[in-house]
């Protein structure tokens, strides 16, 4: 079985007034139908590679890779066209936060619907139940009503749910999720992964979860890349996190406080120069 | 030190009037640190606003140091100062560093700006090379930095914190925390932390109070939290979705209003 995703020596530089600065540094991984996470600080790239399997990069950005594809398709040599029947149909990806991703003069169910009449040729009445089920499916207790709201009348929890809904409904074999649950208290968080639990479950999805926050990504996921400068620095089973080995990994899970413990100080990391070409 | 009493907040009239903080009480002693924790909506943010004078519209009584809040006299700014959560916002885009820390100076009256300047970045540990930079030139962690040095210009007793590191990386966030827990026990100061990171709070607090909806739902030592021995059940459900994901705690989850 081809994987869903092949990454091979991908690289991204953008031009600078002080020469070419490298975002992402040679990353190589698959990905079948499992979920993936990718952790990292802020600058180490996540963000950028999840965004170069949809090829939506600022056009200042250099990509190179010995090898990028979808399920077997060459995401190098697709063209615009190709890239649009892939983009929302087969991959989708899921934002930070509802608040800027949503179109705010739409209504919620005009959006979702959008999203499948762009890919399915089927009436309005068609796209409006399948939005609604969609809804429901997300667990949004009142679809009619939610359907016919605009984003700035529902919270942050529901935003995101109505964001999930709107690109899982063209039915997509990939979802990127680039921290999806950062802007969303801890005990909303918990519904809308288990939501996303669910749908990749049921629907044999793959998912590539980006996050900083490891213990998150660690009790989620099945397999995780820790990224550090633009490389990936480990990669290991969810769980066995816990053993990490490379000194960056261990350094971020010792900087974490716990509610466990009483420490006087915390550890903190000290990055050595090394990590970025070890 | 804090000595808040029946605190009732109210955004909005009319119908549309919303109680953000419902006849809130607590007490928190000099040198202690004390944490507020919920969720979004639950109040806790505008109980430190009402403190730092920015919420000026409330019932009930509220005092620091014996002071009455709602009399905002000019020794307030010298008693209690905040810091905020996104440092990308709290400071002045177009000030440096310097002009950022001496402003308060200045206000106040104070002399010997210069060496007060200089002495505040060693302490929250910025060389002079920061000193007049623009905020753009530095990062997260350095920024947050520079926010507790300007709070700290007027040597304050009472700190109010609110997330002072949910926008830093982790790695950022061990440095800022442990440097907020050096300067409370070199100057013995008060904190009063907001916090939705139970850890956060359990890691730099001795007593918590856990707000939902603008009430106090328990107030205990860090101990019990440590514990996981909370009495309430919303409580209970806050720890179990802290510590990571479980298919089964998610679906157990019930929502209180």
């Amino acid at each position: 079985m081809t994987p869903l995703i092949e990454v091979e020596d991908l690289r991204i530089s953008f031009p600078t007034a002080k020469g070419s600065f490298d975002a992402v540094r040679g990353v190589s991984f698959t990905l079948g139908r499992e979920k993936l996470g990718i952790v990292g600080e802020s600058g180490s790239g996540k963000s950028l590679t999840g965004r170069a399997l949809m090829r939506l990069l600022t056009p200042a950005a250099q990509l190179s890779a010995k090898r990028l594809a979808f399920d077997g398709q060459d995401l190098l040599q697709a063209t615009p066209r190709d890239l649009r029947r892939i983009r929302g149909r087969r991959i989708s990806l899921v934002l930070q936060d509802p608040k800027y991703a949503l179109n705010p003069v739409m209504t919620v169910g005009e959006q979702i619907g959008e999203a499948f009449r762009t890919h399915h040729r089927v009436s309005r009445a068609e796209a409006r139940a399948k939005t609604l089920a969609m809804l429901e499916a997300v667990r949004i207790r009142n679809p009619v009503r939610v359907h016919d709201l605009y984003p700035h009348e529902v919270s942050g929890g529901m935003g995101q749910r109505i964001m999930i809904a709107m690109m899982l409904i063209p039915e997509p074999d990939l979802l990127i999720a680039d921290e999806p649950t950062s802007a969303l208290d801890v005990t909303v968080q918990m519904q809308v992964l288990a939501i996303l639990d669910d749908l990749v479950t049921q629907r044999g999805m793959g998912l590539i979860f980006i996050s900083h926050d490891l213990n998150l990504v660690a009790s989620f996921c099945d397999r995780i890349l820790v990224m550090y400068a633009g490389r990936i620095v480990e990669e290991c089973r969810a769980s066995e996190l816990h053993a990490a080995t490379h000194p960056y990994t261990r350094g971020l899970l010792a900087s974490l406080p716990r509610i466990e413990e009483s420490r006087a100080e915390l550890a903190v990391l000290t990055r050595d120069p090394a990590w970025l070409t070890a | 030190m804090i000595d808040i009493r029946d605190l009732t907040v109210t955004f909005g009239r009319g119908t549309q009037a919303v109680a953000a903080v419902r006849g809130l009480s607590l007490h928190v002693g000099e040198g202690e640190s004390f944490g507020l924790v919920g969720e979004s909506g639950s109040g806790k943010s505008t109980v430190l606003r009402v403190l730092a004078g920015l919420n000026e519209k409330w019932q009930g009584s509220a005092s620091l140091a014996g002071l009455s809040v709602a009399r905002r006299d000019r020794r307030f700014p010298r008693l209690v100062q905040m810091v905020f959560q996104d440092p990308y916002g709290s400071l002045h885009p177009r000030h440096t560093v310097d002009h950022a820390l001496s402003e308060p100076l200045a206000i106040h009256g104070i002399e010997d700006a210069n060496e007060r300047v200089s002495r505040a970045l060693e302490q929250v540990g910025l060389g002079p090379a920061f000193r007049f930079r623009y905020p753009h030139q530095l990062s997260g962690g350095q920024r947050q930095r520079v926010a507790i040095a300007r709070a700290l210009m007027l040597e304050p007793k009472v700190l109010l914190l609110d997330e002072p590191t949910s926008a830093l990386d982790v790695s950022v966030q061990a440095e800022i925390l442990n440097l907020l827990r050096r300067l409370r026990d070199e100057r013995g100061l008060t904190y009063l932390l907001v916090s939705h990171n139970l850890a956060v709070v359990a890691h730099m607090c001795d007593r918590l109070a856990v707000m939902n909806r603008g009430v106090v739902v328990e107030e205990m030592a860090v101990d019990t939290l440590r514990r996981q021995e909370p009495a309430e059940a919303y409580t209970r459900q806050l720890l179990l979705a802290s510590r990571g994901y479980d298919r089964e705690v998610a679906r157990a989850m019930i929502t209180y209003d």
